[in-house]
Parts: structure tokens; sequence; C-alpha cells
């Protein structure tokens, strides 16, 4: 419902700007799934979505808000070009290692703002999002000019390709789809399991529903908070080393996979934060970025429409109540509710 | 009946439904002039939507209510007063920071003059005089200065009447105002009511205390799952015949039990003293032994340190000093999973803020203390189908009315989230119950189930340290009651020797028992 509805509002931008919603939206559509190629791009576009957008997940399961996913994911892909262009080991060994080195890079930078929460009592969205700036202006002076990871003599910044032993296999050859997207549904699959079938997903949850009864249980609230920012980033920054390890050229630059990270707070939301729904919002994610070209190409609409469409879906989703109020909806009384505004200023 | 004019208010056969769930069923229910009615049910017999129905929160879906014999719409609460109809809450709707005065005022400020619109300055003189007017002629003396946040609860609870009668009520309905107060308090409380009556106002007052209701009413109405069962008067009843009235069936309301055989010392504290977060001792010297198998009642007002007193030994807080020992294990620094796994069982005192998680279904929360360990989980993994066994057979050996194991414990009235806790806390091995609060707003069918189960807790060898500010909980469970007040045992007593009057002096402070210390210090 949120995105029909999306889908009507952007139309009223799109009539304004003078071209025809119906011609758009198929374009849009063709350039998603029309062709094989076309299919394929839209399964490597939602990859690094469905990784993080787990993440980001994870952490409203706990009842954190990790908004500095983008800067975690940043950290993953430029620890995963760190390794991967410095050790060139057996592939066997070279991919989990580079993937690994991405994912706790990841970890430690959430887990640093969940120590500043829950022993300095810091909010995790003030927090993360000063991570956003470090990682991000620490990036621009490594890839800089004169930049310790600088590709020697190339005029743009940016960092030297991975070793082919770091590079992720591709599943069809002479394509774009590379191993990420089976990465991908097994760790929502594992999420899934984390969240709903362990002793750690319980304690997750209970922290994230209600510290108070986590304390009461004997829960260590603190420890708790830690690792589940360190789960979430680390999610977060093994979207960032497959991106360099799955796409030509394997490198790291400016603008790349810019946005990715914000993204995935969207594509968590919409998928209800449920692992599963997760990965269906991201593949819709995914679809929109691989069809906005073509759409921006046959029916002369902006590619901007995309971003205009992406944020009215979520805010539809956010402020559900417009969309039940419109549609006559009953109110939900599921468990899977999302409660963005826990914990402010509290504890 | 005091007199025989026409009802001043009649709600003629109100019904209100909330999707399947009938809330009033065509009821029928008159006041009239200078009488006090008591509203008389369980929690969700329908008192609370009927009252907002009448104070315009809620519309009824049927029926009619007539003010003075006349037919009246009321939309909202603003019709409600305008109409005469003034609410006092359960929970207080006083803004703490500010003073009597300036609480009084809100919604309807008095300015001097009217040149600046909401500009202009308040004139809070004339208010006050109201006030001190108003207090005189109702017998409701409050300091129109004072700010709210110092009062006490029964002082708080006459600003609150005040503000009705200022806005000028005839009709007041008063929600479970006794909820709050010491017996001291609730004895005042129904000398203001008959005031109030002798003034020409008339009283809605609504309650599920039956001893109250003999004492005070003139008239009395009795709900039960949304319709009116029964209209009687004190001469004409009893406490029991209203409990069958207001339950349906015969109830217990004395907890009957045997004679306790204490044993072993389970809970030794020394010397206690808790600081607040705010640096104030709430807490002073504490000492207390509690054996096997007997039930030890600590009476007192709320805020006391009662609360500080149970989260120090349950480690959910740091006591500044002394030390708390559970069978011969200091745990004064433990963390509240270790004292969980010494045989502690907790039943807390806000059972949705610490006992339950309410987004979680009945399953989960039943195994909440338990799901890291066999049979649940290996430590790692839970095991579903014994979380939803183990649901099955609590749900049906603790009578918890729910529509199913999966079910969210936030759709559960309270007296069945108060079973899930109990159901949970109970079912461990235990040597040790901690339980605070067990009945608040509970219906009398879940109190006497509730009660029950903590005797038999008690047979069972278990000891049991029981809170709460119903005295006469206090006195019909417990082997030994102490008293706590400003944060000291100020006296200790054998239960068979107790009574309501003198627990209640020691409760306000007015009594001190001086040869407490050496009596524990032995």
């Amino acid at each position: 419902m949120a995105i029909f509805t999306a889908l009507l509002v952007s139309s009223i931008a799109i009539l304004l700007s003078g071209a025809s919603p119906i011609k758009a939206f198929s374009a849009l559509a063709v350039g998603a799934f029309g062709t094989r190629d076309n299919l394929i791009e839209t399964v490597v576009k939602a990859t690094p979505l469905i990784i993080a957008g787990l993440g980001v997940a994870l952490a409203f399961r706990g009842g954190l808000f990790n908004i500095g996913v983008e800067g975690q994911l940043f950290i993953g892909s430029i620890v995963a070009v760190l390794v991967g262009t410095n050790f060139d080991l057996p592939k066997i060994i070279n991919v989990p290692l580079v993937m690994l080195a991405g994912a706790l890079a990841g970890a430690l930078l959430a887990a640093f703002s969940g120590y500043l929460k829950a022993w300095h009592g810091a909010h995790e969205v003030i927090t993360t999002i000063m991570m956003n700036y470090i990682v991000l202006r620490i990036i621009t002076w490594a890839i800089g000019a004169n930049g310790p990871l600088r590709k020697p003599l190339s005029i743009v910044p940016e960092t030297r390709s991975l070793f082919e032993s770091a590079r992720l296999p591709l599943l069809i050859s002479d394509t774009r789809l590379h191993m990420g997207i089976v990465i991908a549904l097994a760790l929502a699959a594992g999420v899934y399991f984390l969240l709903f079938r362990t002793v750690l997903g319980v304690e997750i949850r209970i922290v994230g529903k209600n510290l108070h009864a986590a304390k009461y249980v004997g829960i260590n609230v603190k420890r708790n908070i830690v690792l589940t920012m360190a789960l979430s980033g680390g999610l977060a920054g093994l979207a960032g080393a497959i991106q360099v390890m799955g796409i030509p050229p394997y490198n790291f630059t400016t603008g790349f996979n810019v946005g990715y990270g914000f993204d995935s707070l969207a594509v968590a939301v919409l998928g209800s934060i449920h692992p599963v729904g997760v990965v269906f919002s991201a593949l819709l994610f995914g679809a929109m970025d691989a069809g906005a070209r073509l759409m921006q190409l046959r029916a002369k609409v902006p590619i901007d429409i995309i971003t205009l469409l992406q944020g009215l879906i979520l805010m539809f989703v956010a402020a559900n109540q417009i969309i039940r109020s419109l549609y006559h909806l009953p109110a939900p009384s599921k468990e899977d509710s999302v409660n963005l505004t826990q914990s402010w200023g509290g504890e | 009946m005091k007199n025989n004019k026409d009802p001043i208010l009649s709600l003629h056969n109100i019904t209100k439904s909330f999707g399947s769930v009938v809330a009033n069923d065509s009821i029928y229910f008159d006041l009239y002039p200078q009488e006090i009615q008591v509203l008389l049910g369980e929690n969700g017999a329908g008192k609370s939507t009927l009252m907002k129905i009448l104070y315009g929160m809620y519309q009824a879906d049927q029926g009619e209510i007539l003010i003075n014999q006349q037919k009246v719409v009321i939309q909202d609460p603003n019709d409600a007063l305008r109409l005469g109809i003034g609410m006092v809450h359960q929970h207080f709707m006083l803004v703490p920071v500010m003073t009597v005065t300036e609480n009084l005022m809100l919604g309807d400020e008095k300015t001097k003059g009217n040149a600046f619109g909401k500009l202009s300055k308040l004139d809070r003189e004339t208010v006050r005089q109201e006030i001190i007017a108003l207090g005189n002629k109702y017998g409701l003396q409050v300091n129109p200065d004072a700010v709210v946040e110092d009062l006490s609860v029964g002082e708080a609870q006459r600003v609150e009447i005040l503000k009705v009668l200022y806005k000028g009520a005839d009709i007041l309905i008063l929600d479970e105002p006794t909820a709050v107060l010491t017996p001291q308090e609730t004895s005042e409380l129904f000398e203001i009511m008959r005031s109030l009556i002798k003034q020409g106002k008339s009283i809605i007052f609504i309650t599920h205390k039956l001893k109250e209701v003999l004492a005070v009413a003139d008239r009395i109405a009795v709900l039960r799952n949304g319709k009116v069962v029964g209209h009687t008067t004190p001469a004409e009843s009893s406490i029991e015949e209203l409990a069958l009235l207001m339950v349906g069936r015969e109830v217990l309301l004395t907890a009957t039990k045997g004679q306790s055989h204490p044993g072993k010392v389970v809970l030794n504290i020394k010397d206690l003293s808790i600081k607040s977060k705010s640096e104030v001792m709430v807490v002073k010297n504490f000492s207390l032994q509690l054996r096997a198998g007997e039930i030890y009642g600590i009476a007192g007002v709320q805020g006391n340190g009662q609360s500080e007193l149970i989260e120090a030994i349950t480690g959910l807080m740091q006591p500044h000093s002394g030390h708390i020992i559970i069978l011969n294990k200091d745990v004064t620094h433990s963390s509240p999973r270790q004292i969980t796994l010494v045989g502690t069982a907790h039943v807390p005192e806000d059972r949705q803020k610490h006992g339950l998680v309410l987004g979680f279904s009945v399953a989960t929360n039943l195994v909440l203390q338990t799901y890291y360990l066999p049979p649940f989980s290996n430590g790692w993994v839970i095991y579903p189908e014994k979380v939803e066994e183990n649901a099955d057979e609590k749900i049906d050996e603790f009578d918890i009315r729910t529509p199913s194991r999966d079910a969210l414990v936030s759709n559960l009235s309270g007296g069945n989230q108060q079973k899930v806790i109990i159901a949970r806390e109970l079912s461990r091995p235990i040597n040790l119950l901690i339980i605070n609060q067990p009945t608040r707003g509970l219906d009398v069918g879940s109190i006497e189930y509730i009660h029950k189960r903590i005797i038999e807790a008690r047979d069972k060898g278990v000891a049991v340290l029981l809170v709460s500010a119903e005295l006469d909980e206090i006195l019909s469970l417990s082997d030994r009651i102490g008293v706590m007040y400003a944060g000291e045992l100020v006296a200790e007593m054998d239960a068979k020797g107790a009574n309501r009057e003198q627990l209640g002096l020691y409760m306000t402070g007015s009594k001190k028992e001086k040869m407490l210390k050496e009596n524990i210090n032995q």
C-alpha cells in the first residue's frame, strides 16, 4: 500500500516534469527486470542492501538505531581493499580473510558507539553519525593526493584493485553476478536463526523491547548493547567488503557506494525489520536503482525521481498512520512493530 | 435512599462495544441529588467505560444521558464540565512543578483585564481567595501556594477534588480514589465526601474494595461483565453478598492458612543502607531475618524505601552499605542473574515495566527467567517446542486466560498478566520468594487465586518476603509483619497480635517501636 501510494504521488511529480508516468514506470520495470542483464543488475544492486539492511534490522531488534551503517560500510570497504591489495594468498583463504577483515572493521567501529552508549550514556544516533563523518574524512585523505592508499599515477582519487585472489567468484561468467547474493541470502537465514532461535537472539530482543525487564531477568545489558552494535556493524562492514570484492574494477573510489548505508536504513524499515522482509525490500530498492537509468533515457525523467520515490515509500511506511487512514486498514497488533524512538535520553 | 427527589443524572440503556467485546450492555443508572452512589465491579466489568462515556471521552453506541430530566449530548470533557460533571482520576492530572493555585487555573486562566488576550497578566490572587473559600466550605484545606510535588498523596488528591469543584461541578466522579491512600487518609477522604454531599453535591464513587463500599455508600450499583447485576444499599447487604454479586460466585475474602513452621534462615539482611540516584538515603540500617516456611509482610505507605529494598535484594540496585545473605551466600553485590540462580523468585512491583516483555508472546514470557537453561536451550540454541510445551502446561496449571500461547501478553488482563509472572516464578525450584504488590489493581477472583499460591509456596518451605500497600493483604497473608517508614523498619510484630489501626500509626511515623533495634541485633 505504501509503495502504491508512493507511486501515485511520484506520478504527479513526473507529470509536473512534463513526462508520462506510465512510460516512466514501464521503462523502470524493463530497466529492472526486462532482460537477463537488467535482472542481474537488480540483484547486484540489492546485494549490499540486503546485508547492510540485515545489520540495521538487527540493531533495531536490539532497540538500537544504527545510523552509522554508511560509515561502517565504508570502513569495511577500505579495510578490505587494504588487506586485498597487500595479501595474495590462495583464493580459498584470501576471500574469507578479506571479508572477515571488512566485517571486523565495521564491527569495531560500531562496537565503539555501543560502548559509548552502554558505559557513558551517549546516544548511538549521535555517535554513529559522527563516526560517519570521521570515516569519510579519513578515507578522503587516504585515497587523496599523496594518500597512503592512492593508486600510483592515478589522476582520480582511487585505490589499487584487489588481487585476483581476493575477488569474489562470479556465479555466471561474463556477467556482473557475483557470489555476494548467495552470501547475502545465507546471512538473512543466519540472522533469522540468530534472532529467533538462539539464546543471544532472545536476549537481544528482550533488551530491545524492554530494558527494565532485561535487567530484571539478569541480562548483562551493557555487554548486550556492545555486542548488538558489533554484529550490526559487522554486517555493514561485510557489505562494504563484498562491494569491492565483487564489482569491477575491484577498488575503492570516491563516490563509490555512496548512499548504500542510508538506503539500507530504509530497506530495514520497509522490510519491517524482519530478515525475510529485508531481502524483499532490498530487491525492490535494487530494482529501482537498476531501472532508473533506462527510465531517464526513455521517458526523459530526471533520475532523481527514483530518490523521490524511495523517500516517499519510506515516509509512507514510517508514517503508516497515513496509509491506514487512507485505505481504512485496521491497526496492526503484530509483535514486529518498529519503535524508532525508544530510549531517547534514557538510562 | 436519601430523598424522593428526581434523579439529577440518569443513564438510559447505555451500550458500548469495542469490536466484539460489549463493555457496557444496556445499562440503566440513576444518581439522586446529595447521595454517594458506589459503582462496584471488578476490573474489566465496564465501570471505567461507563464513566468515560459520562465524561465525554467515549461516545455510547446506544442509549441516552439525562441531566435533571433533560436529554444531553456529551461530546468531550468540556461538555461534561459545562453540565456540572467533574471527574477525579485515579492517576493525578496535576503539573508537579506548579503551585496549587496555578494548577487550578490551568485550562481556564483568569486574567487581570483582557487587554492583551492570552498575553494578559494572570489573576492569581482572585483564584487564591476562591481556593481558600472553597476549602473552608467543604473542609478541603490545602495551602494554595504549595508546589504540588511537595504535597503528600492525600493532599494532592484534595487538590484534584478542589479542581473539579472550582470548575463548578455538582456531580463528582471519583475513580478508585483510595488506591493510593493510607487508612487514615482514606477516612479523611470519606469525611470530605460526606461534607460535599451535605453542601449539595452528588458523588459517584468507583471502587472494588468492599469494606469502603459499606463505609461510605448511600446506594450501591454492582457491575459485572458490562451489565448492572444489582442495586442495593449498605444496610441491606454484607461484604459476602457484595462479593458474590461482583464476582458471580463465592469467594474467599481472607486467605485461609495453617500454622507456619519456620525453618532455617533463608534471607539475612544486616544493617542495609541504600542511597537513591539523587544521593538521598532511602533505606537506613535495615536488618531482617527471614526463615523458610514463613511469610514476612512489609507494610508501609508507598515511597518509604520498600521498592529500593527489594531492588537491592534482587540485585537491581547496589546498596550503599550492609550485607544481604541468601542461604549463607553473600549476594550483596551479585548480579540479578546470580541471585536468581541461588533460588530467588521475584514478582516485581510494576509487572508491565519489569515483569513482562509486553511485545512478546505468553509462551516466551513464561520462560523469561529460564530460556537459557535446559530443557529450553542447550546454552546457545532455543528449542521452540519445549517453550511451547511449557506454555501449554503452565496456562493450564495456573488458569491463565489467554486466546493462545502465542498471543501477546499485552493483550491479557492485568490479573492474567500477573498469573503469567506467578506461574513463571513459582515453577522454578526456589528457596526465597520476593513479591511486591502482588495484587495491585487486580480483581477479587485473581487476588484470591494469587494469595492461595503464595501460601502454597510457604507451606512447601519457601521463605516469602511480601511487600504490599494493602493492609488487608499484609494482615491476612503474613506470619510476621514489619512496618517501614522513611527508610527504617519502625516496628516488627507477630501477625496474630497486629491490627489495622496500630499498623496505620506506625506507617505514618507517628509511633515508633523503640526497642526494635535491640530485638533484631541480639
